[in-house]
């Protein structure tokens, strides 16, 4: 039967493969789209919660409210970051992260 | 209720395995479209978790609109994708996510939230959970959701301001 740990270990798992996806790759490009997928890990967190914590449906729904403001700053996220990754691209001529190193110590 | 069960691991194991296929694909446009896989079977869980609206915003949103953003960021970055030093880092970088994974479970597990036996419409007795959003959205949240709006605006406007030539600016 399906139960609320489900969606919670398949969130858990997207979230590990996101950050896996964030440390090894080198394009800026799919650094930022393992974060999309480590965003969409909490959304399916969030959806599962909705769906099945024991809390009065009104209060439920406060999960899926949540996920709306995620689904909205994540769009306005990865179009600001892929236009500075441009800017970036233009400037320096690459969009490989291990070249930004213009502010390391 | 055992449907539900299979059709949820079958769009678990999509998404599971596309996601992996994100990460460790060599090629960013393969990467690309397997995110869009991943979007697009994360709409199908929503569905199962009776979350009919954020399915639809899911498809829409994620599945039209970031991914075409960020086909055209790969078409205009486009330079070596040969990851030159991507596996010095390989090591480490899967130990960090396999203790997230790790923690992650044990806390799930662990806790002990009070949950319903089957998934039932969020909403509260005779409307939907379509109902349920829409008022909460418009009511409660209504402050936030205006702010949401706000936020994708300015976002916008960085992103034309940054992404436009200093050539045909002043």
């Amino acid at each position: 039967m399906l139960e609320l740990v489900h969606f919670q270990i398949l969130s858990a798992a997207i979230f590990s493969i996101g950050i896996f996806g964030v440390l090894v790759r080198r394009s800026a490009v799919m650094v930022l789209i393992s974060i999309e997928l480590m965003l969409n890990a909490v959304n399916v967190n969030l959806v599962g919660l909705a769906a099945f914590v024991d809390r009065p449906a009104d209060e439920r729904v406060f999960g899926q409210i949540l996920v709306v403001f995620i689904i909205t700053i994540a769009a306005a996220e990865i179009g600001l970051a892929l236009a500075i990754v441009l800017r970036v691209f233009r400037n320096r001529g690459s969009a490989n992260v291990d070249d930004l190193n213009l502010m390391k110590w | 209720m055992t449907a539900q069960l299979v059709v949820f691991y079958l769009l678990a194991g999509v998404t599971v395995l596309s996601s992996l296929g994100v990460v460790l694909s060599r090629n960013v446009v393969h990467a690309a479209f397997m995110l869009l896989l991943v979007l697009l079977s994360v709409a199908g869980i929503f569905l199962v978790a009776v979350a009919e609206f954020l399915a639809l915003a899911q498809i829409l949103i994620y599945g039209g609109a970031v991914t075409v953003v960020v086909l055209f960021a790969i078409m205009l970055t486009r330079n070596d994708d040969q990851p030159r030093a991507d596996h010095s880092q390989r090591p480490l970088a899967l130990l960090a996510a396999a203790g997230t994974f790790g923690l992650l479970v044990v806390a799930f597990v662990a806790s002990d939230i009070a949950t319903l036996d089957e998934t039932t419409d969020a909403g509260s007795g005779g409307e939907s959970a379509f109902e349920a959003l829409g008022t909460g959205l418009f009511t409660d949240w209504a402050i936030p959701f205006e702010l949401a709006s706000l936020v994708l605006l300015v976002a916008l406007i960085g992103a034309i301001m940054l992404a436009r030539s200093a050539e045909d600016g002043e």
